[in-house]
This record gives structure tokens, sequence and C-alpha cells, in this order.
């Protein structure tokens, strides 16, 4: 080995072959950007055919694969990997290590990605084209009935698991493994602890879709039955897998989220987090409770009346764990000392929208009111609150929390904040009326709708214009705080308190080399 | 701030390495390959780029040879320090734990078609009414004959479009012969296993080298017994891939657990390899020796769950 | 300044939420395009109140946490000189927040398990439906009755169809939302239905009846409605299926019961035209015509009106190898089907007579002019030869 690996290495090998955390965390982000804006161009071509009634730019069979390619990309390649990547650069510095546990598989659980999407994207540009039975690929749509495409897509759905398993593996044994003398479990910082239960329904769960989309590369391929009752399998069988990976699927993409703003909240309101103890046991019900729940998905499939009222109850109850949360985080604003840079303009729309999010979850949660709202764009106003206006908001309060860390500069807070409110108003109005639509009886994945829903239709529409060229002014905030500005302090903000701001800014090449002593 | 040579003694940080990204072109190469592959064999096309499955496949095995070796040269050369090692222990059992929940997944179809799905089907339970598209269908386990066989027995037509022909097999895999005695192969395995496992820590290389080699001798036999069986299944039986859900669920357990327990030989070869002939592994650090263990072990209580599930309820 | 326009922003938000709920009350269920129509059954009734209850008690939750959050916002502000407490826990706060959610999600619990037991009681029903869900377009059978029959968007497609069209026409009230042929219902009678498909899972859903229910390929799903009020309900398949999943809408006309009588008598009369026609030699004028009628309700979806289908999913007929050869293969790709493919067997939905009259058409339609006509015998025959 060489005495000298401690600065990062020149030119295009560093980004290749690099073990470094910080480096593999950067490149986790850059990727999901892109990611981001390749499923919001996907989302545009949605919004720009839903614009009004008719059809006015593209065939259904293509409406189709883009809500497919949209789903699939936004929560495999834009949400999920920017988890990730705030976990590599986040985790070790919040912890006091000096890497993760398993630097090497680090960069194969990245490197993997970039392959996994071309090839799923690709398809797009094949004869028979892309995926078109949704991201939730229902059989036998995605078997009997699917273009060969599915092929590419089976494997490709295997590469970001394995993908994932690997983050997670090392994610929990950097978690267990690497905390600091004195850092207890009850002292970890909450985006760690999300982090942690996170990863541990990573590995549950991921693994089960690769089950799932192995059977279906069977039926499809080599004369099985699983999904087809002429041989005794059942459809509904492809969907009970499925959800037992999904449900809990959801939940990996918001609990980080919620470790985000536990971290932001006390810095901006000057107050120690409230109730961290029953924090980090919400989080941990949560997190068990969606193993339970699946079915709520398909409440409409027939399932015996047990079964309906089992998953009503459990889903139900998942709301009390949240509420906890919400609860304390408002109690933590409450008589604190407020500012509002930017992350704290995020959190506190976060806490806002997600708990609407989450009130329309409820409502779907009763088994009756969901024969109502079943497969309509009430569910998805639901999931875009909560993961839009949730995941994907404290996505951006972590990084512009940390991005003077890692940049070492201040990032324009005009800018930031015009791209804060032009983003809240976009898609506010994009998803807002969703609800109604949804509740009128516009049914999702249709390319063409009934006449009276073409007005909040416009709406939507408008709004997904507003929110994508607001994310530019994004890309342009963070590119010219990466080239220079206003010098970060070490602490960055006034109140912030964490082992990640008492290195210098930006964050050296390699840190805590030596542990630092934890109390 | 500390200086560097501290560093060095609290942790390791591997330097850069290509290995990592070679791996992936080596695995992106092999699966869109076998995509490619497959879909051809599909429409019945030529696959003018058949070479990419096995020359990805070959690339990707050699870059993961390089790999392992690597990790085990630092090993030897002692620069994986207590905590990188604890790394490596928790890698692997989380590891185990993720192939748990694949295998769960199998698991879980099978418990719900035999629960639910052939009851139905067969007219029984909530969704009795099922047998109106399957006049003939008794619900029985294994099946003997698929709903869609049934129906033409009965003189039905068929409302779904018919996808495939799904064939029962005349009979089906009894638990008393091979699979019992490869229940008995995989238990004594994971007992020899063990007691290599006791002998190296009590320092008795010579004893856990033959225990070891008795270990995969025993997983050998396992795997040829399951070859022979399939052949026998395949031809003799009629038990095929095709032969509808329980031919479905039978080749899938069985398979991925055969699967499984080649890579469990594999280690077990690699380790045997370097107890004999690098002498490698010591009574206090083996962490080689105790991956492959854990991983033989966990392939041996699959088996106990498969015997269970599949071959004898 | 910021929190002020925050807390604009989020009085405007709750008032379009009180607005809704408002307007929804005052509307005629018909026409309200806001919120879930409380519908003309029981059912529907007791969902649509139940979402409002909770709604309401969403929205005074929602109050009252968003309440103390903007207090807080307001009067807590660094910029007023507020200073920091540092209280960080209360178990007793804590358990009480854990426990008043749990009260209030058994005041949802409670209303929903009864309704969802009522859904599920499908006994005693006086007339039996079948719908099966086909790409895409429904089955109506009623069972014991000798009626069945297809039902498909009739909105033309023209005005629809319209990427690159300068002049659409003018679009109805009810574009996309009607059929050829409802499925008629008798008023005040409890109705089941048998829901399944033939290819890839359906939903059928008319939200007026709050009713919907998956149609799952080789399983029966039950579901029951009972319809007091005579009227037209719409709705629409509600899982996606395939590309015209967005066109395959469903209509129900409930009619008194004298009506009802008269139109199955109707309907079977018209069965027996059929199978009259089906031993008849027609003319090719006959056929064409006919054979128009069945492609464009049946195949155009696929093979799309001018013969040029979309490949390479679905091919094109004009021109083809089996439309245009050996009669016999065209016979059975037709009656058949194609194995993994998403062309199905039309033997089982279509008549001889419609099935001799498609075939001719596709044999001579758009420049296919092999002149071959196909009698409704000559598919008796052929399926007798099988
Ligand atoms: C980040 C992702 C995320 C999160 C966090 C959630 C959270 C929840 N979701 Fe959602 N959901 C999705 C993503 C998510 N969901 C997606 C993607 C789909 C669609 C998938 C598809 O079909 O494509 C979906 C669909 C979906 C359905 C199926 C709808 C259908 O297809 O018919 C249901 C039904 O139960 C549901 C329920 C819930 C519930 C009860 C919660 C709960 O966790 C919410 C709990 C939170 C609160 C309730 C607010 C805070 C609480 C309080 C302030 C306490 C007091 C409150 C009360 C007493 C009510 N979700
Ligand atoms: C996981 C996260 C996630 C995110 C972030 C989003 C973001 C958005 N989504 Fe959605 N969405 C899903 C997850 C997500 N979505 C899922 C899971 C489904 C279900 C799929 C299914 O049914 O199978 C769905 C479905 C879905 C539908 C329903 C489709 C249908 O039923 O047919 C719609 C319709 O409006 C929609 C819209 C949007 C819009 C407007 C955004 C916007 O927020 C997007 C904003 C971003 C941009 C617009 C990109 C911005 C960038 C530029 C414009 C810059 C260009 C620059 C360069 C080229 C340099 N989404
Ligand atoms: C749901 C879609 C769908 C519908 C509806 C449909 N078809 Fe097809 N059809 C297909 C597909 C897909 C194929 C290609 C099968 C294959 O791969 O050989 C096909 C093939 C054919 C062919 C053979 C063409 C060739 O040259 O290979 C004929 C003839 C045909 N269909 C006639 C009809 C008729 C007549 C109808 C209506 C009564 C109809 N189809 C309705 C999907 C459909
Ligand atoms: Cu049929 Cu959607
Ligand atoms: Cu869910």
């Amino acid at each position: 080995m060489a005495a000298d690996h401690h600065g990062p290495a020149k030119g295009i090998g560093r980004w290749l072959f690099t073990t470094n955390h910080k480096d593999i965390g950067t490149m986790y982000l850059w990727f999901s950007f892109t990611m981001f804006i390749v499923g919001g161009l996907f989302a545009l071509v949605i919004r720009t055919e839903l614009f009004q009634p008719g059809l006015q730019f593209v065939k259904p069979e293509f409406f189709n694969q883009m809500t497919t390619m949209h789903g699939l990309v936004m929560v495999f390649g834009a949400i999920m990997p920017a988890w990730v990547g705030l976990a590599n650069w986040m985790i070790p510095l919040m912890i006091g290590a000096p890497d993760m546990a398993l630097p090497r598989m680090n960069n194969w659980s990245f490197w993997i990605l970039p392959f996994a999407f071309a090839m799923l994207v690709a398809t797009l540009f094949s004869e028979a084209g892309a995926p078109n039975f949704g991201w939730t690929f229902y059989a036998p749509l995605s078997t009997a009935y699917a273009p060969s495409s599915v092929t590419f897509f089976i494997f490709g759905v295997h590469l970001m698991g394995m993908s994932s398993i690997m983050g997670a593996i090392n994610v929990i044994a950097t978690i267990i493994n690497m905390r600091a003398p004195g850092m207890t479990y009850m002292k970890m910082p909450m985006f760690v602890w999300t982090w942690l239960i996170t990863a541990f329904l990573l590995i549950a769960v991921m693994p089960v879709l690769a089950g799932v989309v192995t059977m279906m590369l069977f039926d499809i391929h080599f004369g099985t039955s699983f999904f087809s009752a002429a041989g005794g399998g059942d459809p509904v069988l492809f969907q009970h897998v499925f959800w037992f990976f999904g449900h809990p699927e959801v939940y990996i993409m918001i609990l980080p989220a919620f470790g985000v703003i536990s971290e932001v909240l006390p810095t901006f309101a000057r107050k120690p987090l409230f109730g961290y103890t029953s924090m980090v046991y919400a989080t941990a019900s949560i997190a068990f409770l969606s193993f339970i729940v699946w079915a709520h998905h398909m409440f409409t499939v027939g399932m015996p009346i047990a079964g309906e009222l089992f998953f009503m109850y459990a889903t139900m109850l998942i709301a009390v764990p949240t509420g906890v949360k919400v609860f304390n985080w408002v109690t933590t604003m409450f008589r604190g000392s407020l500012s509002f840079e930017t992350p704290m303009l995020f959190a506190i729309a976060f806490i806002v929208l997600f708990t609407i999010g989450g009130f329309s979850g409820i409502m779907l949660a009763m088994a009756p009111l969901d024969f109502q709202y079943h497969d309509t764009y009430f569910v998805v106003a639901h999931f875009h609150y909560v993961l839009v206006q949730g995941a994907l908001f404290s996505i951006y309060c972590g990084v512009y929390y940390w991005l003077p860390k890692w940049t070492g500069h201040m990032y324009d807070e005009t800018l930031s904040k015009a791209h804060f409110w032009l983003t809240f108003i976009g898609v506010n109005l994009a998803f807002f009326p969703m609800h109604f639509v949804g509740l009128a009886g516009m049914p999702r994945r249709i390319p063409d709708y009934a006449l009276q829903f073409a007005d909040f239709n416009m709406l939507s529409s408008i709004g997904a214009y507003v929110t994508g060229f607001s994310q530019l002014i994004f890309l342009y905030v963070v590119i010219r705080c990466i080239r220079g500005g206003r010098p970060a302090t070490d602490r960055v903000w006034e109140a912030s308190h964490g082992l990640e701001w008492s290195v210098p800014s930006p964050a050296p090449y390699h840190t805590f080399a030596i542990p630092p002593q934890v109390r | 701030m500390s200086s560097r040579s501290d560093a060095e003694q609290t942790y390791y940080v591997p330097e850069q390495s290509k290995l990592p990204f070679l791996a992936t072109i080596g695995l992106a190469t092999f699966i869109y390959g076998a995509g490619a592959t497959l879909n051809a064999a599909r429409a019945g096309d030529p696959d003018p780029m058949s070479w990419l499955l096995p020359g990805g496949f070959a690339f990707f095995v050699a870059v993961l040879w390089q790999w392992f070796g690597t990790s085990i040269r630092e090993h030897r050369l002692g620069l994986a320090n207590a905590q990188l090692r604890r790394s490596y222990v928790l890698g692997m059992q989380w590891f185990i734990f993720s192939e748990v929940m694949f295998f769960f997944a199998f698991f879980l179809a099978l418990a719900y078609v035999r629960l639910f799905v052939v009851p139905w089907l067969g007219g029984e339970g909530d969704h009795g009414l099922a047998n109106r598209l399957w006049s003939g269908f008794a619900a029985e386990w294994p099946p003997s004959q698929t709903p869609q066989q049934a129906l033409d027995a009965a003189g039905g037509t068929q409302l779904t479009a018919r996808q495939s022909e799904f064939l029962a097999p005349p009979s089906t895999v009894s638990w008393s012969g091979i699979p019992l005695l490869n229940t008995i192969l995989l238990l004594s395995s994971s007992v020899t296993l063990h007691f290599a496992h006791v002998a190296l820590r009590g320092g008795r290389r010579g004893a856990m080298n033959v225990l070891l080699a008795l270990t995969l001798a025993l997983g050998m036999t396992f795997v040829a017994l399951q070859a022979w069986e399939y052949h026998h299944a395949y031809t003799d039986l009629g038990l095929t891939l095709k032969s509808g859900i329980y031919g479905s669920t039978f080749y899938l357990l069985t398979g991925f657990h055969g699967l499984h327990v080649c890579i469990g030989a594999l280690m077990l070869s690699v380790t045997l390899a370097r107890a004999r002939f690098a002498g490698d592994f010591t009574p206090e650090d083996h962490f080689g020796f105790q991956a492959a263990s854990w991983y033989w072990h966990f392939v041996d209580v699959v088996w106990v769950c498969l015997f269970l599930s599949v071959y004898l309820l | 300044m910021l929190s002020e326009s925050r807390r604009r922003g989020t009085r405007v938000l709750a008032g379009i939420m009180l607005a809704c709920a408002v307007h929804a009350q005052a509307s005629e269920p018909a026409h309200s395009s806001i919120n879930l129509s409380p519908g003309v059954t029981t059912v529907s009734q007791a969902i649509y109140d139940l979402h409002m209850y909770t709604l309401w008690v969403c929205v005074a939750i929602g109050v009252v946490v968003f309440g103390v959050m903007f207090w807080s916002i307001f009067a807590h502000r660094k910029s007023k000189g507020a200073v920091a407490s540092s209280f960080h826990e209360s178990t007793s706060l804590e358990i009480a927040w854990t426990i008043a959610p749990f009260l209030i999600l058994l005041t949802f619990a409670a209303p929903a398990t009864n309704t969802l037991l009522s859904i599920y009681d499908a006994d005693e029903a006086e007339l039996d439906v079948m719908i099966t869900g086909y790409q895409w377009k429904w089955k109506y059978e009623y069972l014991d009755q000798g009626v069945a029959f297809f039902s498909s968007l009739s909105t033309p497609r023209e005005s629809w169809d319209t990427i690159g069209v300068q002049q659409v026409p003018p679009r109805g009230e009810n574009y996309l939302l009607e059929v050829d042929e409802p499925l008629v219902l008798p008023a005040g009678k409890k109705v089941r239905f048998l829901v399944t498909a033939a290819d890839v899972i359906h939903s059928w859903w008319v939200p007026q009846l709050g009713v919907k229910k998956d149609a799952i390929p080789g399983f029966i799903n039950e579901t029951w409605t009972r319809v007091e009020r005579t009227g037209t309900y719409r709705g629409q398949c509600a899982e996606l299926c395939g590309k015209d999943h967005g066109f395959m809408p469903i209509v129900v006309e409930v009619v008194d019961e004298q009506q009802f009588a008269s139109w199955l008598g109707e309907r079977r009369a018209r069965a027996e035209q059929e199978r009259v026609l089906a031993a008849q030699t027609l003319t090719m004028d006959e056929l064409m015509q006919r054979g128009e009628a069945v492609y464009t309700r049946s195949c155009a979806a696929c093979h799309q009106p001018n013969g040029e289908g979309v490949p390479p999913a679905f091919p094109a007929l004009k021109g083809s190898a089996i439309a245009t050869g050996p009669l016999e293969q065209h016979l059975d790709i037709v009656l058949n089907g194609k194995a993994g493919t998403a062309m199905a067997a039309f033997a089982a939905q279509l008549g001889h007579a419609d099935l001799a009259a498609v075939i001719t058409y596709e044999r001579n339609a758009w420049g296919n002019d092999t002149g071959d006509m196909v009698q409704p015998s000559d598919v008796a025959r052929f399926e007798q030869s099988e």
C-alpha cells in the first residue's frame, strides 16, 4: 500500500477507483440528481400529455412507458441513491469514523447503479419499447403480456437490488462497528439511527424483490406458472410478494428523511430535539409495522374479509408512531429561538406537507374508503405529498444543511430561497389538485380523461413546469457554491452540534483518523 | 491534527482499487449478455452477441478471484486490524440474512399457493367460486392435474388466453428416497464442519483438514444426488418446470438451494485449499473459515425447511 | 417577513381544503368535480359519510398541530428576540400524544369495519351478472338468463386519437365515458357481480355505486349492488391493463323492473336472430359491412382502423402474409389466438356470423384484395375439423 493514499488521486481514476466515502457520497448525489432530471423529464412528458383532454403528443403505449419509467427512475434512481449518498457522506462524519466499514464494496455498490440504469433507460430506444406495466409491474401484464424489454428490466432490478443490499450492509457494519469511543447507541444522531433502521429494512426486503422478479423471469422464459391460474398459480401472488417488498420500500425512502428533519430542526430552533428516546422507538415501531401492512395496496383484489380487516387495522396503527414524530418536531420548535435559513424552510414545509400526505394515507388505509380511492389520482396525490414534499424536500433540506461542510463555501441565500419558494409553489400547484380529480373519479395511468377533469389537470401541469424550472436554480446554486462563495466556518450554523461540525469546512479528504472521544 | 502514523494504527483505509469497477464491468456485461441471450432464445432469433454471457461471467469471476485474493493477502500481511475484521464479520452475517430473505420470498409463495390458491381453484374457501372457471379441478397437494388439464378433461373452454401447456407430472418425488438421504448427508456435513471448527480452535490442523474434506465430500455427494434426482424427475416422472405450480415451486426452491450448496462448496474448497496448502487460519483468527462455515450452516437450515415444506408436508 | 408570507400561503391552502369540503356538500353529486360523490347506493353513501368524517377530523388535527407550529414560528422567532428554552422531554406529554391518536383511530375503525362487512355480504342476490374484463372491453353475462354481450368505448376515435390533428371534432359531455352497449340493471334489486378477466388484471369501478373490484384472470371475485334510483352511472377500468387502459369505460343503466324485463326479452330475440344468421349464406356486401363493424369494435384497438397495426407489438394486417395467404391459417389465428401474445381466441368472443364477416373484411379491406368470401358455415366447419 502506498504511504500517500491520503489525498485524492488525480484524473478520472479518482472517481472510478475511489474508496473514499466522501467521493463515493458525492458520486451518489450527482447520480441521483441526474436521475431526478431524467425522471422529471419523463414526468413532464406525462404532464404535457395531460395538459388537455385528447391525445396531444404521445401515443398511449408510449405514455405507459413514461409512467413506468418515471416511477422506477424516481424511486430507485433518484430518491434511494440520494439517501445512500447522504449516508456515505455524513454517517462517518457523524459517528467519528474515518470511512465506511467496507470501502471497496462501497465503490462497487455505487458503480453498479449507472450500469443498471443505463440498461433500463436504453430499452426506451429498443424496438419493443421500454417497460410499460407501471412501476408496480403487476403480473400477468408484466409477464405473458410484456414487451421483450422486460428481461432487461428484471436484470436491472437484480442489479439495483445488489447495489442496495451492499450499500445497506456497509451502513450497518459502519454504524455497529465504527462509532467513536463513547458514542453509545442512545447518543447517536437521529440521522444515523434512522439510517440504521433503514438499512435493516433494505437488507430484509430487497432480496424479496429479487425473488419476485426471478419468479417473473421463470414464468416468462422457462414456462413456470407462479402467476398463472391455468397452472395453479395466482396473479395476486405477485402482488403479495411485491408489496411485501413495496411497502417497507416506501419507508426506506422516508425514514432517513425523518432523521434529517430531526437534525435540522434543533439547529435552527436553537433547542435540543424534543423526545429523542421516543423518536428512536417511534422509528423502530414504524419499521416493524411496515412488514405487516403490505396488503393495504390490495384492498380491491378480493382478499378474504379477515385479511382486509387485519391489514386495515395494522396500517392505521402507523399513524401513532408517525404522530409521535410530528408532535415531537412541533414541540422542538415550540419556545425555541427560530431562524429561517433555507434548510429550515424545507424542514418546516416538510412537516406540514408530509403530514398532509400522511392524512391522505390514513384515509387510504380504511379499506371501504380505498374502494373509491384506489388507483385514482387521489393515490397519486398521496404519494407525491409523501415522496416529493416528503422525501425530496428533506433531501434538499439535508443538502443545503451540509453543503457548506462539503464545499467550504456558503451557498447563495437569496437564490436558494427562490428555489425553495418556487418549488413549494410548484409542487403544491401540481399535486394538490390531484386530490380533487382523484376524488371526482379520475383513474391513474391514463393518457386521456373525461372533460370534467380538464381544469385541474391544466393546473397540475403548470405546477409541474414551475417545479421543473426551479430545479435549474438549485443546480446553479450548487455549482456556484462548489466554485466559490463566502467561506464557511467549521460550525457553519450558529447552533449546530454534532461531530460533523467539529471538522474543518470543507471536510478534509480524510477525517477522524484518530477517533474522537464522545462524552 | 493527528499524525499519519497514528491513523495507520487505528484504521486501515485501503488505497484506491480497480477491482470494484472492473467487477462492475464484468457483472454488467454478464447480465446484459444473459438478457440478450434469453430474449433471442425466446424470439427464436440467432444471438449475435452470445459471447457476452460467458465472456462477462468469466471476467466477473476472474475479478472476484482477484478481489478475494487481495483481501486474503492483506489479511496475511496483518493489514486488517481487529476493527476491519469485525466489519467483515458483520458484512458476512448481514449478507446471509439477505440470502435468508431471498429464500423467504419463495417459501412465502409456496405457503400462499398451498394454503390459499390451490384450495380456491379447487372450489374451497372464500374464493371457491374460481372453480367455475376450472371445473373438474380438485384441490390436492401435489395436484394430480393442473387446472388447465382438469378443464380440458372436463371438456370446458378456457377463458384466460392459453399461454402455455401446463401438464402436471403423473407422479411426484417422494420424500423417503433421495431427499431423506440428502437430508442426512447435509445434516452430517454440518456436524463434520462444526468439528472441523473445533479442531481448528484446538490447533489440530490435521483433523481440521480431514473433517473439512469430509464435509466437502458430503456436500458434493448431495449435489450429485440432487442432479441425479432432477434427471430422474425430468425424464422418468415428467416433472418439469412446466408442470404447473408444483413444478415451479419445486424446482425454484430446490434449484436455488442447490446453487447455494455449490457456492458453499466452492467456499469450503477455497478454505480447505488455504488451510492445506497455504497454512492459513489460526485458532484465534480465521474469518475466512468462519464465513464459509456460517454459509454452509445456513444452506443446511434452508434445506431442512425445504425438506419439510417441499417434500414432507 | 418570511413567516408572514408562509402563513398566508398556508391559510390559502387551508382555505382550499375547506372550500372543497363545503362545496362538496352543497353541489349536485353528479357534477361534483372535486370530491367523492355520495353516490346512489347505501354503500356509496356510507363510504361518503366516512370519507367526510375522516377528512374533517384530519383537518381538525391539522389545525391544532399546524396551529401550534405557526404560533411558534410567529412568537418564538430569533428576529423578535426569542430566547430558546431547553426542555427536551416530557414523559406524560409523550404518552398523551401516543394515546390520543389511537383513540381517534378507533372512531375511524368502527364505522369502517361495519361498512366493509356490508360490502362483503353478497348473499341473497336476486340477479347474477358475470363481468369479464378483456383488453379493452367488458363482457356482461346475465347468468341463467341467456343473455351476454360485450361493451366497449363508443366515443368516436377521431375525437380522442388526435395527435397532429388540427381540427378536433367537438367532444360530447360524456367524452370517453360512453359505451355501445351499457350494462342494464333492474332498480331496487340486489344484483351480485361475479368479476373475472380473460387476459390481464382489470378493475370494474362505478363510483356512484361505490363498487370497485379487481378482475383477476383465472379467479372470480364477488361483489354486489342495489340501486334504488333509475338513471345512468358511469365508471372506468381502474387497473393498468395495457395500451388502452384509459379507454375502457363502464356504463350502467338502471331501469325499472318492467323496462328491464322487456329489455331482456329484446336481447334474447336478438340472440335468436344471430343464430338464424349463422345458418345463412351472406352476400359480399353484407359480410363487408358487418365485418367492418366487428373489426372496428373488436380488432381496431390493436390492428388499427387502417389495418397497419402498431408494430412490433401488434402486426399489420394490411398486406400481412396470413390475411392474404391460406384461409386455414387466418381462421386459426382469429379463432384460437396465439399463445404468449395479446392476440386472443376470438371463437370465445364472437359468433360465427361475426367471425365470418370480420375475416372476410380483413381479406378484402385496405387493398388486401383476395376476393375471398368466408361464410358462417365455413367457420363452423373449421371449428369441427379441429
Ligand atoms: C415515502 C413514502 C410513503 C409514506 C411515508 C407513506 C405513508 C403512508 N401511506 Fe402510502 N403510499 C406510497 C408512499 C408512502 N406512503 C406510495 C408510493 C403509494 C402508491 C404505490 C403505487 O400504487 O404506485 C402509497 C399508497 C398507499 C396506499 C394504497 C392506496 C391504493 O393504492 O389504493 C395506502 C393504503 O392504505 C397508503 C397508506 C399510507 C399510510 C397509512 C401511511 C402512513 O405512514 C402515514 C402516517 C402519517 C400521518 C397519519 C400523519 C402524521 C400523524 C399525526 C399528525 C397523528 C394524528 C393522525 C391521525 C390520528 C390520523 N399508502
Ligand atoms: C419517488 C419520487 C417521485 C418524484 C420526485 C416524482 C416527481 C414528479 N411526479 Fe411522479 N410518480 C412517482 C414518484 C415520483 N414522482 C411514482 C412512484 C409514480 C407511479 C408510477 C406508476 O404509476 O407506475 C408517479 C406517477 C406520477 C404521475 C401519474 C402518472 C400516471 O398515473 O399516469 C404523475 C402525473 O402527473 C407524476 C408527476 C410528477 C411530477 C410533475 C413530478 C415533479 O416533482 C418532477 C419535477 C422535476 C422535473 C420536472 C425535472 C426538472 C429538471 C428540468 C426540467 C431541467 C432540465 C434540465 C436539463 C436537461 C439540463 N408522477
Ligand atoms: C389485444 C390486442 C389484439 C386484438 C384486440 C386483436 N388482435 Fe389480432 N393480433 C394481435 C397480436 C399481438 C398479434 C400477433 C401474434 C403473433 O405474434 O403472431 C395478432 C395477429 C393477428 C393476425 C395475424 C397477422 C400476421 O400476419 O401475423 C390476424 C389475422 C389477426 N391478428 C386478426 C385479428 C382479428 C380478426 C381481430 C378481431 C376480431 C384481432 N386480430 C384482434 C393482437 C390483437
Ligand atoms: Cu382494463 Cu384497465
Ligand atoms: Cu404501503
